[in-house]
């Protein structure tokens, strides 16, 4: 068999079994899957950037925010809105912003890069915490969740766990193909040499600005789309949403998956997400679980310590030495 | 006669007080090989860095083909048919030759921008590829990682990338450097081979092979021309010899 086949009978029992999981996970199962999903498409917007890119954007929270606010802003007071135009608003919006931050942000490199794409999210933070628009630090709430139908037919009640955690499970499946379809292309393959050699892609005939801000852009649209399921699913949305600890958490995600293939992306932000909750369980830890974010720090580090290039970097190490082009496909190498 | 290829006139490039290159003026002519030697610091890298616009020039200007490129970015440049390649090797070390030539290849062929088809099924850039690293002698290695080529392998492949790119000129920043016997003799073939269609720029630390393989030599000393001519001309040249090749040549 394959690396390529193995690859995808992976890929399908993966999404196989989160299309069953509703029928045995239960109330709490299904909303903290469905919230897992919502961060995995989010990692994978980083991934584009950091593992594919090689641009580490310290601002990724900036776009999943303005996604989530502009998805409440925009939606009607008296009634709800349709998918079909809320979501393009919603990417819209976190697009727009991207494009303005990239396009400045990507004219800097290494550290300076990671500064200003804090300073933009932190702006962004700031302007929904201290002004009207964003509700403050309170926030605001989404008065009706948006509606999916077909000419007046509803398709799918969002407003339901079940429906709605396929909703978003059809969208993570249909964000790792798309990423994975962009990865094996031409600009894809661009995106690699850039990371790797930026000096000897110019050399080649490369203009490597309009790759990058592509790639930026395209990032700030994924995180879009997670930031409007989020904003959905929670049906509120506050500032701490753009907050740098918020940037912090998905670049965690990614480096504790593996940085440089997408599936690493997906497992960082379950692995994450379930550290995170174990951590909290009270019947396990006691009055040490109200400090759970030391448990995940500790987890990580030892994850990091035994894996150091995340969960999901072995497997791709060895298929890297026996050098099958499939294996490296979302390592993004031609 | 051989036709004009790069021209660079009158180019100075000044570091705050320190200038790098001062004043310097050189034609490259197709199917030539024109070599550029000079100490240390003499400015031989600064100028192939300014004519292929990986840096600017502070005053001066560049000419490739007729079409004034001064003001043109270095991929501009390169698209144009300005290939170069560098002191260092500047392979993609986990890409295989073959990976290595294709991405390369992808700059020169329309709609690089292509987002919904493989690029591993793009017959045109597959095609380079393989031509190219038969050319260089890596025709045997296309599917081996570009990582564990010997260094005159290496430099091979970073001479299989720059023809990928279908250029016209070629500014080969010290090919030979590092490289044992057998392996320079093998890149002296190789350049000797490409000298037909090609205008090439060789600077080049191993004077034996510099009056060898090279058709007009360039001397920089302190980022100034001291001589430009034929390697008999500027073997024969005292200022050459006393600032450069210490009298005994």
């Amino acid at each position: 068999m394959s690396a390529r086949a193995i690859r995808i009978a992976v890929f399908v029992a993966a999404a196989l079994a989160l299309a069953l999981f509703p029928l045995v996970g239960g109330k709490f199962g299904v909303d903290f899957v469905t919230k897992m999903m919502v961060f995995a498409i989010f990692a994978l917007s980083l991934e584009l950037l950091v593992g594919q890119a090689g641009l580490v954007c310290f601002g990724q929270a900036a776009f999943f925010g303005i996604a989530a606010y502009a998805t409440v802003l925009a939606t009607p007071r008296t009634g709800a809105a349709s998918v079909w135009w809320l979501l393009p608003a919603a990417l819209g919006a976190s697009g727009l912003f991207a494009l303005f931050m990239g396009a400045l942000s990507i004219r800097t490199r290494g550290v300076y890069f990671i500064m200003v794409t804090l300073a933009f999210s932190q702006m962004a933070y700031y302007v929904a915490h201290d002004t009207p628009l964003g509700g403050g630090t309170d926030g605001i709430y989404l008065d009706y969740t948006p509606a999916l139908g077909i000419a007046g037919t509803p398709l799918l009640d969002l407003g339901k766990p079940w429906p709605f955690y396929y909703f978003v499970l059809a969208m993570l499946v249909a964000v790792f193909v798309f990423l994975g379809a962009i990865l094996r292309s031409r600009f894809g393959h661009a995106l690699a040499g850039i990371r790797v050699n930026e000096q000897r892609m110019r050399a080649a005939g490369f203009s490597t600005y309009p790759y990058k801000l592509a790639a930026f852009v395209l990032s700030g649209l994924v995180a879009g789309l997670a930031g409007f399921l989020f904003a959905v699913k929670d049906g509120f949305v506050n500032p701490e949403l753009m907050g740098w600890n918020v940037s912090g958490t998905v670049l965690m995600m990614i480096i504790l998956g593996g940085i440089g293939h997408l599936r690493g992306a997906v497992i960082g932000a379950f692995a994450f997400s379930l550290l995170e909750e174990f951590f909290k369980l009270d019947s396990v830890f006691g009055d040490f679980a109200k400090h759970w974010h030391l448990g995940v720090g500790l987890a990580i580090i030892a994850c990091v310590a035994a894996m150091p290039h995340g969960i999901a970097g072995g497997r791709l190490r060895r298929a890297t030495a026996s050098n099958t082009e499939d294996a490296e496909v979302h390592r993004g190498k031609p | 006669m051989n036709s004009l290829a790069l021209r660079g006139e009158r180019l100075t490039r000044k570091w705050g007080g320190v200038v790098a290159l001062d004043g310097v003026s050189i034609a490259l002519h197709r199917g030539e090989i024109h070599a550029l030697i000079g100490t240390n610091g003499a400015g031989k890298s600064t100028l192939v860095n300014v004519l292929s616009g990986e840096i600017e020039a502070s005053s001066g200007s560049v000419e490739l083909g007729g079409v004034d490129v001064t003001r043109w970015t270095q991929p501009r440049r390169a698209r144009a048919g300005l290939g170069r390649s560098y002191q260092r090797s500047t392979i993609f070390p986990q890409f295989t030759v073959r990976e290595n030539c294709r991405l390369a290849a992808q700059a020169r062929f329309q709609r690089p921008w292509r987002w919904w088809s493989p690029a591993s099924a793009d017959e045109p850039t597959h095609r380079v590829s393989r031509d190219v690293a038969r050319r260089v002698g890596l025709g045997e290695a296309l599917d081996r990682e570009a990582g564990s080529l010997s260094h005159g392998e290496k430099r091979q492949l970073e001479i299989a990338m720059c023809l990928a790119t279908d250029p016209q000129v070629l500014l080969l920043d010290e090919p030979l450097a590092g490289m044992g016997a057998e392996e320079s003799e093998r890149m002296l073939a190789l350049l000797a081979g490409l000298r037909e269609g090609h205008a090439i720029l060789l600077v080049e630390h191993d004077m034996d092979a510099v009056f060898r393989i090279a058709d007009r030599i360039t001397v920089l000393v302190d980022g100034a021309v001291i001589a430009s001519g034929t390697p008999r001309a500027v073997r024969d040249n005292p200022g050459v010899q006393t600032a450069y090749l210490g009298g005994a040549a």
